[in-house]
């Protein structure tokens, strides 16, 4: 029924070759998405499901065409669209473990109605959101999350829209698990695509990826060798919040706010640090953690939220279970003579 | 339970209207009206007839709600073109149905309603039960209000809740003029509020009193009316609506075939109670996402199928638009799913609680790319069971899309049903591959029927990717290659096609060959076989071709054709079947006639056209 139960199962072991479709991989070189593709396919024959029950479900987009390339079930679906069909997957068959692979605009600006809905719902499904920051399909129109007044095609003036930014707008819609990578980085991919899996719920992982054709460089503070470490905070459940070179650097709440401090200075301890829970259920801190953002903040990565509550799925098959119990309707035949009925 | 000398008339059928404020509990007073009819034997259709707006000022001629039955003791096809008896529960109800009211019918109204406020707010001028207006009916005028409040003054209930007991009142009145028995309404009293014992009391006064009122009043009392059970075939009854009708098909289908039956669907006027009516049958394994919107609708019964449920989205025009490219999607993955569109009058918005058949074209074309699907029409409320099974069966061994039309006269009209064994109806074998099948290919074809097959997610063996990019012949790998496309749309197309050869032939109501045959579909079948059985009576030569497969059309259509000097095509639209079989049989000459009100047809509007062009030569 849930990942739980698969796990179970006896699952002869796999490697990532079992995982290789014969599809020739498409995107530009230097594309972030090989790299998401190749953690993927690594973690695939740790999470311990059989192979059959995995299906990758897309939308539209070059993250989309991600099914492609991985030897499961798989659906590529239209655009905007991946969260009502992997919804409609889910829910006919809980046993099967989704995975919904989509991008900005994919599931920020034409589905953004279906994405919000299925964080609410906590359909026990895991979503990688590829956020390139820009239309690369379509050759380099803005997306929902590109940052104001950057020119794109179809801005040639600079943007003047306030962009999502995607933790805030998963919190905001009741997601349960929200975690945040990025291409350059295998090793946090894999470990957050792992967790996805394991909880139970609605997943929601947004990878921060390059596209090196029409939006490069668009992360190099968060990702460049020379700023990372100071850009970057890699959040662990239950560790102060800490970063920097020398790791000296920590996040802190004062009054309302974040701040960030450096630990020694102004008489900072290490004890007055943030400590990092992500299953906190209180959303304020990990609001406030999901909107940090260079170059005041360094950008949060990792798992932010991972908090337990019921899913769909879950409700949906026990309802359906104590309805076939209790019911005395039991059958089609049952039905048609329920209720007045005469006779001629 | 009649006690003094009266004379009974024996009656073939009758049309009876109730009407009131939208708040005056007509519908219901209709329902249990029917029930009577059914216990007496009769067959009848009934439909409803109700504002847009949920609670429209009280007293006005917007507001007004009504319920028509037709019963009798021969076959009853239609609602009836107008009443024989009309109730007016206020003069706003009598002001918007008065035309609906056969010349010579009776009118009752409960005059204590008739004041001056209440006639401005129903844009009177001056009080037509006084001024000669209505000389023309027979009007039984009977101070409903008052005589309903006085009959449980003692039960101790305050007015309000009194008053809305009228209808009972009325409805004690039609009992005695038709010769009904109470059980059925004391049954449904003591059931509905079991909680309180007073209130079933007092409704059960009321009704009683509503029918010695009948009995002592001189212009009732002397006739009452008797409708002789109907020649019904043996067997068990129920009284049904469309969209209850329609929601059991699909769920029979579902057991048929050993799917789950999964519906994603989104509120819309008139398709709703299908959500409602399988949100309510989780005992029969349907699972019901309501979904977000219209596409999440589909979008997620298109992954309910590709997962192996037996998956369905129901809802009506303007969500049909919005569903459009996910239907394209449907087609392309060649999985199974069934649209149900209940259709109302567009465009747009349009009029939502009104009925039309002007969603033909949309569900036959709409959408971009050669994308062709199964339409089928359902004719009755009755038979939307048998035409939602019907396009379950075909979704699912042909692999494809369908699209069932119904609309909105037959999703709230209702009417008897005889249910049928689940035993008696036929297989559905939907072409589901084994595990490990070393042959399996996703778009490898059945040779007959041009399928591919249907691949489980979670079947050891066959894994594979499915998507909305054109495939290859036989591996479904995505292909950009010319010669291919071609290939894949011809494919696609003749797919449909070859359902034909899976089809019942075209009926023929009548002589096979004549002067004039009529051509319709959909809802309009009730009125169309009303208005030839008349014809025909009369020695008119005239004949019915009614059609429920739309795409493709049955094979021997163009035979039927060949047997008639002239063919009409009675449409509530303006001519979209019409259009759609000039392009199919540019042999034959279609004549059109079209109306479009948001009201269905007359009989008497239909035998006239149908009249003049007999006579033209």
């Amino acid at each position: 029924m849930t990942n739980n139960t698969t796990t179970a199962q006896k699952i002869p072991t796999l490697t990532k070759e079992d995982f290789v479709s014969d599809q020739m991989v498409k995107w530009c070189p230097g594309c972030g998405d090989h790299a998401v593709l190749s953690s993927f396919r690594k973690i695939l024959p740790e999470i311990g499901v059989r192979k059959e029950d995995i299906v990758v479900v897309s939308g539209i987009g070059c993250s989309s065409r991600f099914p492609y390339y991985v030897k499961s079930y798989g659906f590529h679906g239209i655009h905007g669209r991946a969260a009502a069909l992997s919804s409609g997957i889910k829910i006919a068959n809980p046993k099967l473990q989704v995975w919904m692979i989509t991008g900005d605009g994919d599931s920020l600006a034409i589905g953004g109605n279906h994405f919000i809905h299925v964080l609410r719902r906590n359909l026990d499904i895991n979503i990688m959101l590829f956020n390139n920051r820009i239309y690369g399909l379509t050759k380099g129109q803005y997306s929902p999350t590109t940052p104001t007044g950057q020119k794109t095609k179809s801005s040639p003036h600079g943007i003047i829209e306030h962009p999502f930014n995607v933790g805030e707008l998963a919190i905001g819609a009741q997601g349960t698990f929200f975690a945040r990578a990025v291409d350059t980085d295998p090793k946090l991919m894999m470990e957050v695509m792992l967790e996805a899996s394991k909880h139970k719920g609605a997943s929601l992982i947004e990878i921060l990826q390059n596209c090196v054709i029409f939006n490069n460089k668009t992360f190099t503070d968060i990702t460049a060798r020379e700023t990372r470490d100071d850009n970057q905070i890699h959040l662990k459940h239950g560790e102060p919040m800490l970063f920097g070179k020398n790791s000296d650097k920590g996040i802190i709440l004062k009054g309302t706010k974040l701040e960030v401090v450096k630990i020694g200075e102004n008489g900072i301890k290490e004890k007055d640090i943030l400590v990092h829970d992500k299953y906190q259920w209180e959303s304020g801190i990990h609001l406030l953690l999901a909107t940090m953002a260079p170059p005041k903040y360094p950008m949060a990565l990792g798992v932010i939220r991972s908090i337990a509550d019921f899913t769909y799925d879950d409700k949906m098959e026990n309802i359906i279970k104590q309805e076939k119990e209790n019911n005395p309707i039991k059958n089609m035949d049952d039905l048609l003579n329920s209720g007045k009925t005469w006779d001629i | 339970m009649t006690t003094k000398q009266q004379k009974v008339v024996e009656l073939e059928n009758v049309v009876v209207r109730f009407a009131g404020d939208s708040g005056d509990g007509m519908q219901l007073t209709g329902a249990l009206f029917s029930d009577t009819a059914a216990i007496a034997g009769n067959d009848f259709v009934t439909f409803p007839d109700y504002p847009a707006e949920i609670r429209a000022p009280q007293g006005t001629v917007a507001g007004v709600s009504g319920f028509q039955i037709h019963f009798g003791h021969k076959e009853i096809y239609t609602p009836g073109d107008t009443a024989d008896v009309l109730f007016a529960m206020n003069p706003a109800p009598l002001k918007k149905n008065l035309i609906w009211v056969k010349p010579g019918g009776t009118i009752i109204v409960d005059t204590d309603t008739f004041t001056e406020k209440s006639l401005i707010k129903a844009e009177y001028t001056s009080n037509p039960l006084e001024d000669g207006s209505l000389k023309d009916y027979n009007i039984i005028k009977a101070p409903i209000s008052e005589l309903t409040k006085k009959s449980v003054e003692d039960i101790g209930l305050d007015n309000k809740m009194i008053l809305k007991s009228r209808n009972m009142f009325a409805l004690g009145i039609m009992f005695f003029i038709f010769n009904r028995e109470f059980a059925v309404a004391d049954e449904f009293f003591e059931q509905k509020f079991k909680a309180n014992p007073l209130v079933v009391e007092s409704n059960k006064k009321i009704l009683r009193a509503g029918y010695n009122f009948a009995e002592t009043i001189e212009a009732l009392s002397r006739i009452t009316y008797k409708v002789e059970p109907a020649a019904l075939a043996k067997g068990k009854y129920r009284n049904i609506t469309g969209n209850v009708a329609t929601a059991w098909g699909l769920l029979a289908a579902s057991e048929k075939s050993g799917r789950n039956l999964f519906l994603g669907s989104y509120p819309i006027t008139p398709a709703t109670e299908i959500l409602q009516e399988l949100a309510k049958h989780k005992s029969l394994g349907a699972k019901v996402l309501q979904a977000e919107d219209e596409i999440a609708g589909i979008v997620s019964s298109i992954g309910a199928s590709f997962a192996g449920s037996f998956a369905v989205t129901s809802t009506s025009g303007p969500g049909l638009s919005l569903k459009s490219e996910a239907i394209g999607l449907a087609i392309m993955t060649e999985l199974p799913i069934v649209i149900v569109d209940v259709q109302r009058a567009g465009p747009s918005t349009g009029m939502p609680t009104k009925s039309e058949q002007s969603d033909l074209l949309q569900a036959l074309y709409g959408r971009n790319g050669e994308a062709p699907c199964i339409v089928i029409a359902a004719s009755s409320c009755a038979n939307c069971f048998y035409y939602a099974f019907e396009a379950s069966k075909l979704a699912m061994e042909h692999m494809t899309p369908v699209i069932l039309l119904t609309d909105s006269y037959l999703a709230n009209g209702s009417e008897v049903f005889k249910i049928p064994k689940m035993s008696q109806l036929p297989a559905i074998k939907p072409p589901i591959v084994k595990a490990d099948d070393p042959d399996y290919e996703p778009y490898k074809r059945d040779p007959e029927k041009l399928n591919r097959q249907w691949a489980l997610p979670g079947t050891p063996g066959l894994r594979h990717r499915i998507g909305g990019l054109e495939k290859e012949d036989g591996s479904g790998n995505v292909s950009h290659n010319p010669e291919n496309h071609q290939i894949m749309c011809e494919y696609r197309a003749e797919k449909v096609q070859r359902v034909a050869n899976y089809l019942e032939p075209q009926r023929v109501f009548g002589p096979k060959s004549g002067e004039l045959l009529v051509v319709s579909w959909g809802g309009t079948y009730g009125v169309m076989v009303e208005t030839i059985l008349e014809m025909q009576k009369q020695g008119k030569k005239v004949s019915l071709a009614h059609f429920h497969y739309i795409n493709p059309l049955p094979k021997n259509t163009a035979e039927i054709f060949k047997g008639f000097k002239k063919i009409i095509v009675p449409e509530l639209n303006l001519g979209q079947f019409v259009y759609y079989l000039r392009m199919h049989f540019r042999e034959f000459t279609f004549e059109q006639y079209n109306k479009i009100q948001g009201l269905p047809f007359m009989v008497k509007e239909l035998a006239d056209k149908f009249n003049e062009l007999l006579e033209e030569k």
